[in-house]
């Protein structure tokens, strides 16, 4: 228990908290955008994994890591589109079609993986972070919080970015309205089918920023199946956030730590087995759902496909 | 209506010659679904600053009419002039665009968003949304509606009355100027039906043209200027503002009525029920007269009953009531403020948290559904479709999901066919369900059939007390005097119940006490033995009597 | 009539199949694999000669996952922790088995490791249903995060006491031949089969001439209209979780008993997965499923070896189930439209369809 303590301890368990909380985070302000406009992407598995798997060939080929986030987001929009096209716009099941954009998320990233890096396994530079001018001093927070790598930053501005959004912009009430009483979208004039297939698009490209996150920053390489899970905590956190983006920054922040206590608590010299650690955040999860059962609340247009007319 | 020898007949008449512009016309509109013809070759005329009234009961094709004007629906054939001009409306979005506001019969009003956001929904081509803008435009609708409305407040925190304002509003906030209100007053207190009425003639001055539906005559008289009739999809009479001026009230009425049931002989035989659903205001129609029940026992009773389940519904709470063998019993309240938590309360669909329900005087209120239906229970639900069918399973299977495992129809855990299609053959007759057969899936019968199947279900097999739970809600004439006749059948055989309803006439018509029902709880009771009950009853939905 | 209809359903369930293994070729010809080699190894290694038997072993466990994940989805309940229930009791029964079979008659030990197995199976899927029976939460999610929870407590069952003392490799103790199922005579088939077939049976019977499958179906279609025909909606739901659990615990002993004998940590076989979208191919009927679950582990076992052989990872064989999936909704809903007399394209592309062409020439 000696070096528990430390500040250098500290300093590295708050950065690796941070590290795994940050694609969670993207992954779930994703679902959250979806799930407020009423589609439920059980596909944010396989799409952070589609995401980290282009990300870490881009930044392995271009040695950009703003290019690795990007191809991320862009492969993480295209593979939505089949959720778009299957689920928004033909009105086939949410849940079946979600299943299938995992499996085949799962399948083609190990896949390719394994064909071309299976022996190799080249791993990527680890990113340098970026120190913060004069907040970085302040001892313990400076070295950990306000020295990372700008892709941190620059997901806690897209946060922000999201709340704003939301909330003053027409894009953000139309995405409320769909998922609260799309007829309602409807009836003013608006298309709940474009509103949707934004919205969707947008949870590819934040599901697939936040796995090429898990893979550049995260690991700096590509294993199959390497999320292991993150993408359905981040469903579980978007629900519980209902639709309000603190709640998604700060449920992401304490699942995020639970997944990198396996790091923190191997560096303090604490024997517990890794796959007792491992199941840490998912039972922190299905407490906090026993907790507030009451409040898991699901926009009632969720899961629903939109149909004019139709009674 | 303004009839001959109204004082303001010349004064209409001459507003009329200025402003009276045709602003909508359809012409020979057609559209037909597998198995019925709508809306066949319909012609709609409406002019500025006019009110024209769509009459027609349930099923008369109004709705599709509607929905066509305002975009959700396409007509097979047919033309419709926007001022004159030819227009095609393919969306919602091109019927604003074209100046149609509607304002729908359910509310499109989203509740967890306040009024400014319900409002600002239309809006589009800017990024952000323009508050100021928001605010400055609803004020000056406000103020021609009538009242000032609060833009910050949530649309589930209002009243229904400013509601229905901000509902018009909306319709009018891309600067409508043709106005379709689908069955406005089917919500509201008689007091807002004043206010409603009141709006209208403001935006009349402005030189909107309105439309608006019902299928209630005395309202047509109340708030329309010009009156259209539509029976079984076709126009068959319409009367301009003009005509009517020409003519008495009780013309009018006769005219109007002939067209809507003339030759049709079992219309006319059931013309009591028929008159009372269309126009309480006369004086032709017989009143429901309380019967004195004092000698009757207590057969049904709630004490202090409060219910609790997983849905984000309105909750009974603190609920005391007594009700006598063979009475009818009604709860009026605006839709939403309990009605179902009772009935399911009641007939033990969800829990009570607290208090007690007594039947003969035995404590059932831990029983479940089943216990409770071999004592009597019985309901008919307002869900037909979702809740009291199954829409996947036969006709016949339906008259019996209340009766798994039960002998004759089920042994040894397997139906027994025989028993169950015989016994199903002989409700479907003695109800006169309309079905090609009995394996036909439930959910393709209509709205009226499957009341029936609900109503074979519940009052055969010996019931007591039965909960009706807006029996009649979108039914027409016909099966709505059927529905009523056999409640009234079911009580003069002895059998008690409580009747849900949110239409008034209906509950004056056959109740003998109601009580009022307000966000969960009973704010009144009256006895059904004065003409001004409906008044009073209005009185305890506002909240006003004490 | 009927024919026709029976056709059109053939092409309907055969299509997405099809469609599925002749994208499956074109992927591996973009990753340089041979389709051709691909799947006559999956032919060679999957059916002739003998190997059909191998790939009847096989479907035994296969085919009470699929029957467990009909019961639960013919309810509309979404019961996705099967890998979880699998492993619970595959873990219980290597580290079990090895002992209970030296000290007791093996058939007793079957028999007591199999219950065991199953109730696992049906313990893990209690906390879910009563989440969604009490609260009505979620349980897509909840059976997911269960099952994570599970798998791990799993993994650390075998690492730990069910770990053989005598070798390095994290695994279990092996179960010697003659303490596995046998064979059916004559067969390299185990006997699980006939378990399975026989559970299979008895749940389609279940399903379609008791009153609890009517039940059943009416919770299935509308849990409101359950409750106002007086069905217990949460004694339903746990019930069927119970079984579903139940069925897929069962496969995992019949699995490990009958074919593995050990059980390695991090080893997933995932049966649930690769099995959903046969099950809905199957429009989620017990006897209707039986060829499409058929038809999967001849795909899975001649693929274990196929893919090998390629020199490919084995979950190519998911990216085939998961176009599968896809191809089966579009398919689907093509048909539901054909059926209405509907056209399939949406309005919205009709429409510019229609303006993209001349004036005259509107459908």
């Amino acid at each position: 228990m000696n070096g528990l303590f430390t500040q250098a301890y500290i300093i590295v368990a708050i950065t690796a908290g941070l590290t795994s909380a940050l694609p969670l985070m993207l992954a779930a302000l994703g679902e959250t955008i979806g799930e407020q406009s009423g589609v439920l992407n059980l596909g944010v598995e396989g799409i952070m994994l589609i995401g980290g798997f282009s990300g870490y060939v881009c930044v392995l080929n271009t040695h950009s890591v703003l290019l690795g986030g990007l191809c991320g987001a862009f492969f993480g929009i295209l593979s939505s589109l089949i959720l778009v096209s299957l689920s928004v716009m033909l009105g086939l099941n949410q849940i079946v079609v979600g299943i299938a954009i995992t499996l085949a998320g799962e399948g083609v990233t190990s896949v390719l993986q394994q064909s071309k890096y299976g022996s190799s396994n080249p791993r990527l530079s680890s990113v340098s972070p970026v120190k913060i001018p004069l907040l970085s001093r302040i001892p313990i927070i400076g070295p950990s919080v306000f020295t990372q790598p700008i892709f941190l930053y620059i997901s806690l501005l897209l946060a922000l970015v999201v709340a704003w959004g939301l909330l003053k912009t027409n894009a953000g009430l139309r995405i409320k309205a769909a998922g609260q009483k799309p007829g309602s979208l409807d009836a003013a004039g608006g298309s709940v089918i474009r509103t949707r297939t934004f919205s969707v698009m947008l949870a590819g490209g934040f599901a697939g920023l936040g796995g090429a996150y898990f893979s550049i920053i995260g690991s700096g390489s590509f294993t199959p199946m390497m999320t292991g899970g993150l993408g359905y905590i981040a469903i579980v956190v978007a629900m519980l956030a209902r639709g309000r983006v603190s709640w998604v920054v700060g449920g992401s922040l304490m699942f995020g730590f639970c997944v990198s206590l396996t790091t923190v608590l191997q560096m303090a010299g604490i024997n517990i087995p890794s796959d007792a650690v491992n199941i840490i955040p998912f039972v922190a999860v299905l407490a906090t759902l026993i907790i507030f059962a009451r409040s898991a609340y699901i926009p009632p247009a969720l899961g629903v496909p939109y149909i004019r007319g139709s009674r | 209506m303004r009839f001959a020898g109204h004082s303001k007949y010349q004064e209409a008449l001459n507003s009329q010659e200025g402003l009276s512009t045709l602003c909508l016309e359809a012409i020979q509109i057609t559209k037909a679904f597998p198995g019925v013809v709508a809306n066949d070759r319909i012609d709609i005329e409406v002019r500025s600053g006019e009110v024209l009234c769509l009459l027609g009961e349930n099923g008369a094709g109004k709705s599709t009419l509607i929905s066509i004007l305002s975009g959700m629906q396409q007509p097979d054939s047919g033309t419709i002039k926007i001022n004159g001009k030819i227009s095609e409306i393919n969306s919602p979005r091109i019927a604003k665009d074209l100046g149609i506001g509607v304002v729908y019969q359910h509310s499109t009003l989203i509740s967890t968003l306040t009024v400014l956001e319900n409002l600002m929904l239309g809006d589009t081509g800017k990024v952000l949304l323009d508050v100021k803008g928001a605010k400055e435009k609803l004020l000056t609708l406000a103020s021609l509606l009538g009242g000032a409305i609060d833009p910050n407040t949530l649309a589930g925190d209002l009243a229904l009355g400013q509601q229905q304002q901000v509902e018009i509003a909306k319709a009018m906030w891309g600067g409508s100027n043709i106005l379709i209100l689908d069955e406005p007053t089917s919500m509201l207190t008689p007091q807002a039906v004043q206010d409603l009425q009141a709006s209208l003639e403001s935006l009349k001055r402005e030189g909107l043209a309105v439309i608006f539906i019902t299928h209630k005559l005395h309202e047509a008289f109340a708030l329309g200027d010009a009156v259209t009739v539509l029976r079984a999809g076709r126009k068959v009479l319409h009367l301009s503002t003009r005509q009517i001026g020409e003519l008495s009230e009780s013309q009018t009425r006769e005219i109007i009525l002939k067209s809507m049931f003339g030759s049709d002989s079992s219309a006319e035989s059931n013309s009591v029920e028929v008159l009372t659903e269309m126009d309480t205001g006369s004086e032709n129609v017989s009143h429901h007269k309380q019967r004195d029940l004092a000698d009757s026992k207590i057969i049904l009773e709630l004490k202090g009953v409060s219910s609790t389940s997983q849905y984000n519904e309105v909750e009974v709470t603190d609920v005391t009531l007594s009700i006598r063998r063979g009475e009818v019993y009604g709860i009026a309240g605006i839709d939403g403020h309990g009605q179902r938590s009772l009935a399911e309360a009641i007939v033990g669909q969800r829990s009570i948290s607290r208090g007690q329900l007594f039947f003969e005087g035995l404590d059932v209120s831990k029983m479940n559904v089943r216990q409770r239906q071999s004592l009597g229970f019985r309901y008919v639900t307002d869900d037909r479709l979702h809740e009291g069918i199954v829409g996947s399973l036969s006709v016949a299977l339906n008259l019996f999901i209340k009766r798994i495992g039960q002998r004759p129809y089920w042994r040894m855990g397997q139906i027994n066919w025989s028993a169950l299609n015989e016994e199903a053959s002989r409700l479907i007759e003695k109800f006169s369900i309309k079905t090609p057969s009995l394996t036909t899936r439930g959910g393709t019968l209509s709205g009226g059939n499957i009341q029936k199947i609900l109503l074979a279900r519940e009052l055969a097999f010996d019931p007591k007390v039965v909960v009706f739970n807006k029996p009649t809600y979108g039914l027409d004439f016909k099966t709505v005097a059927l529905v009523r006749g056999l409640l009234k059948e079911f009580v003069s055989q002895g059998g008690t119940v409580l009747l849900i309803s949110t239409d008034l006439d209906e509950l004056t018509e056959l109740c003998d006490r109601i009580s009022i029902i307000s966000r969960g709880k009973i704010v009144g009771t009256v006895d059904n033995n004065s003409t001004k009950i409906a008044e009073e009853i209005g009185a305890f939905m506002v909240g006003d009597s004490q | 009539m009927k024919s026709r209809k029976l056709g059109v359903d053939f092409i309907r369930t055969v299509l997405p199949v099809l469609l599925a293994l002749f994208s499956g070729g074109l992927l591996l010809l973009i990753l340089g694999k041979n389709p051709i080699n691909f799947y006559s190894d999956i032919w060679r290694f999957g059916i002739a000669k003998k190997s059909w038997q191998d790939s009847a072993t096989m479907f035994a466990p296969m085919l009470l996952v699929a029957v467990g994940l009909i019961v639960v989805f013919r309810a509309n309940l979404w019961n996705l922790g099967y890998d979880g229930q699998y492993l619970i009791g595959a873990a219980l029964i290597s580290g079990f088995s090895p002992y209970l079979t030296q000290h007791m008659s093996v058939w007793l030990a079957w028999f007591l490791l199999s219950i065991m197995a199953a109730a696992a199976g049906a313990a893990v899927t209690i906390i879910p249903a009563w989440l969604k029976a009490k609260f009505g939460t979620n349980e897509i999610i909840t059976s997911l995060m269960m099952s994570f929870i599970t798998i791990g407590f799993a993994n650390i069952l075998i690492k730990g006491p069910f770990q053989d003392p005598n070798i390095v490799v994290p695994q279990t103790k092996v179960l010697p031949l003659n303490h596995m199922l046998p064979h059916i005579p004559g067969t390299r088939i185990s006997i699980g089969l006939i378990v399975a077939l026989a559970m299979a049976f008895g749940v389609h019977y279940l399903l379609s001439r008791t009153s609890f499958g009517l039940k059943l179906d009416i919770y299935g279609a509308s849990s409101k209209s359950a409750q106002h025909a007086g069905i217990s909606v949460p004694k339903m739901v746990f019930t069927l979780f119970l079984i579903s659990g139940a069925l897929i615990g069962l496969a995992s002993s019949v699995d490990i008993l009958g074919h593995w004998g050990y059980v390695r940590t991090n080893w997933n076989p995932s049966y649930g997965n690769a099995i959903l979208p046969f099950v809905f191919l199957g429009r989620l009927n017990v006897l209707a499923s039986l060829p499409f679950v058929m038809f999967y582990s001849v795909l899975a076992t001649g693929g274990a070896i196929s893919t090998q052989r390629s020199g490919l990872s084995s979950d190519f064989l998911l990216v085939i189930v998961a176009l599968i999936l896809l191809f089966m909704t579009v398919i689907e809903y093509i048909g539901t439209k054909q059926d209405l007399g509907q056209s399939y394209i949406p309005s919205g592309l009709k429409r510019f369809l229609k303006f993209s062409k001349s004036e005259g020439d509107l459908g």
